[in-house]
């Protein structure tokens, strides 16, 4: 369907040229595919190429020097470079160097498809001589909000729908996943953008105060109610309110809240006059709401009143794959604001921010960031920069959940590491004696790592 | 005389089989025949991905002895598998197929709704590999991908896409496979 789209794959491995290309063909486009860079370079100076998938990893040119030179040739050509999920250090580096983009192998074919489709949407803008560098730069960025993994593409086209709407709308995800974010992107590209977005988080205040705060107060409403003050909802008229953490309000406030959102009506604490209000709610929380209204514990309603259009936002463990994206733009934000300049992250250290579980999410990776952008010496993150997930690396913690197998493969990692890869002083720790350690670093196929 | 063969390999329903032989007949206008299963595809399981290789079940079609003699002719030959495909790039797929040569498998696995812990579907998973085999098939005629959400050639990444799209070739696909049937047999 598309015999006009010419694309070069340049990959070491016969099998993945073969498999990528058989791909591509079946696809309709025209496909060429080299071994290596010196031929790669060939071809784009002999050509017209679309785009270029390009290995990292290759004996001779590797994938970034590759690019490089192909960018000294043709600077618009897009380049994807293809890596493995180990090499997080390299895609981000290859993003600095003016890579189109990244896909980790083997692909997901809808991520594939994905980045293919990308490619022809910039080849036709190139084509109508748009040349929007910055829209294209911002590809995998909605609002500053960022994600290339396929949950948050499609988190990200949800947050564009319903942006034009005016429905409510209820963000589930942990800690740190970015619902204020969303929420905020949500309002930013709403209509109701001129109008106040206005955040209040229901968990900080105590329920007397949180009614007030919500709806206002009448003079001498309670003690200390000196003088009459406008709640949340009057001073977000026009705008959006954000009810951070739902899941924390009391029974009573609950009530008061699911009447405001059923006849968009309030009064005032202590007060008797019914004001309007034209709000939009979004609503967040980390809790597991459903299973609170089944524990009886918040109101079905309210629930189903909230939850008109639901945003589920995945822990960042599973979505990987956006990693490198964010701490590309973690660490040009931090670099401005500490006015440092950074490359990268040595391989070490982005094989650590690989590893690590992210139990704060993308919260916690921007602190990770920051602090390693503020006391990193040199222009490369190093695993020194990174202390809790050196440690975490360190440590070593079996859970019931694990296998025997697993328990032993790690233990004996642990004990080679601590020894420096010396046979015999690691079997005398272990109390075996050194066939067996080398038959068991066989069997699990142990690595320096 | 054109040939379509259905090859399974490792135990497949019977009904299936023959659910997706009338529909070949229908579609591609050809004789279609169920022939003797090979066993089930061992040889081509990747251990490190615990997935079974696309390509190598391919190539065992392809090299088959007993299968030569078959193969002679302006035949297809369609391998029926119920384990799951992957390539070297791709982290599953639900068959492939030589572009423009003989041979294409499908894979049953993911076209069950139990894959997605949903309960089983006999239906709807016959609806599923009837459009697969089609698809899979028709890259065997040299047909690519289409843009058309409906037509059987558009390229399914899920389920989800499956279900969308039709059995049927659209009308640029069909013409293109009338097409590409009369300069095989010239
Ligand atoms: N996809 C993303 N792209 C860029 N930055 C992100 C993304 N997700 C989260 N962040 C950043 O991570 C930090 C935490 O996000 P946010 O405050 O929205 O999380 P939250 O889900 O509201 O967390 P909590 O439940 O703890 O309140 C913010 O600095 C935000 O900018
Ligand atoms: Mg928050
Ligand atoms: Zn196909
Ligand atoms: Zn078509």
């Amino acid at each position: 369907m598309r015999k006009d789209v010419h694309i070069l794959v340049v990959d070491d491995e016969r099998i993945m040229r073969d498999s990528l290309s058989d791909w591509l063909l079946e696809e309709g486009y025209e496909v060429v595919a080299v071994e290596d860079g010196a031929r790669a370079l060939e071809k784009v100076r002999a050509e017209r190429w679309d785009a270029l998938l390009v290995d990292l990893k290759m004996p001779g040119m590797d994938g970034i020097e590759v690019l490089e030179e192909v960018k000294k040739i043709n600077q618009d050509i897009p380049v994807i470079i293809m890596t493995a999920y180990a090499t997080v250090d390299s895609a981000v580096r290859a993003m600095k160097q003016g890579a189109y983009d990244y896909i980790v192998k083997p692909f997901n074919p809808e991520e594939i498809g994905l980045a293919i489709r990308k490619i022809i949407a910039y080849q036709d803008l190139l084509k109508e001589n748009i040349y929007l560098r910055h829209e294209l730069e911002k590809k995998y960025e909605f609002m500053d909000i960022i994600g290339k993994s396929h949950k948050m593409q499609e988190v990200l086209a949800l947050v564009r729908t319903v942006a034009k709407s005016n429905s409510t709308i209820l963000i589930e995800g942990e800690s740190g996943t970015g619902k204020e974010l969303v929420a905020r992107a949500i309002h930013n590209s709403s209509l109701r953008s001129e109008g106040p977005f206005v955040a209040v988080s229901c968990a900080a205040l105590p329920e007397s105060l949180l009614e007030s705060e919500l709806f206002g107060h009448e003079k001498g409403a309670f003690t200390g109610a000196v003088a009459r003050k406008k709640g949340r909802f009057e001073i977000a008229n026009t705008g959006t309110l954000f009810l951070d953490e739902i899941g924390d309000i009391s029974p009573k406030t609950q009530v008061g809240l699911l009447r405001v959102l059923e006849e968009k009506k309030f009064t005032r604490v202590g007060g008797t006059e019914v004001l309007q209000t034209d709000v939009r709610i979004i609503s967040a929380t980390n809790k597991d709401l459903k299973a609170m209204v089944a524990e009886e514990k918040f109101r079905e309603d309210l629930y189903y009143r909230i939850n008109v259009v639901s945003i589920l936002l995945p822990p960042l463990r599973a979505k990987k794959e956006d990693i490198p994206l964010l701490v590309q733009h973690f660490l040009k934000k931090y670099c401005i604001e500490n006015k440092k300049e950074i490359d990268g992250l040595s391989s070490e250290a982005s094989r650590l921010l690989m590893k690590y579980d992210w139990p704060g999410n993308v919260r916690e990776l921007e602190n990770v960031i920051e602090r390693a952008v503020v006391v990193a010496k040199e222009r490369i993150i190093v695993p020194e920069d990174l202390p809790l997930l050196a440690a975490e690396e360190g440590k070593f913690k079996p859970t019931p959940d694990m296998s025997l197998r697993e328990v032993e493969k790690e233990h004996i990692l642990l004990a080679l590491e601590s020894n420096n890869w010396n046979i015999t002083k690691t079997a005398k720790m272990l109390g075996i004696d050194r066939n067996t350690l080398s038959s068991r670093i066989k069997k699990y196929k142990l690595k320096k790592r | 005389m054109r040939c379509i063969y259905i090859l399974p390999i490792g135990s497949i329903h019977q009904p299936i089989l023959r659910t997706v032989a009338q529909e070949i007949t229908l579609r591609f206008n050809c004789r279609c025949k169920i022939i003797p299963s090979l066993e089930a595809p061992s040889y081509a399981f990747e251990p490190d991905r615990e997935q079974y290789s696309s390509g190598k079940i391919l190539k065992q079609i392809l090299n088959n002895e007993t299968l030569c003699s078959l193969l002679k002719g302006t035949v297809k030959i369609l391998g029926i598998v119920d384990v799951d495909l992957c390539t070297p790039i791709l982290t599953f797929v639900f068959g492939e197929a030589q572009l423009g040569g003989k041979a294409a498998t499908v894979s049953l696995c993911r076209l069950r709704q139990e894959f997605y812990g949903l309960p089983p579907d006999p239906k709807l998973l016959l609806e599923r590999a009837k459009k697969e085999a089609l698809h899979e098939l028709g890259h065997t005629f040299g047909l690519v991908h289409c843009s058309d959400p409906k037509c059987v050639m558009y390229f399914s990444n899920s389920v989800r896409n499956i279900d969308v799209k039709t059995d049927s070739f659209c009308r640029s696909c069909s013409m293109l496979l009338c097409e590409n049937k009369q300069s095989e047999r010239e």
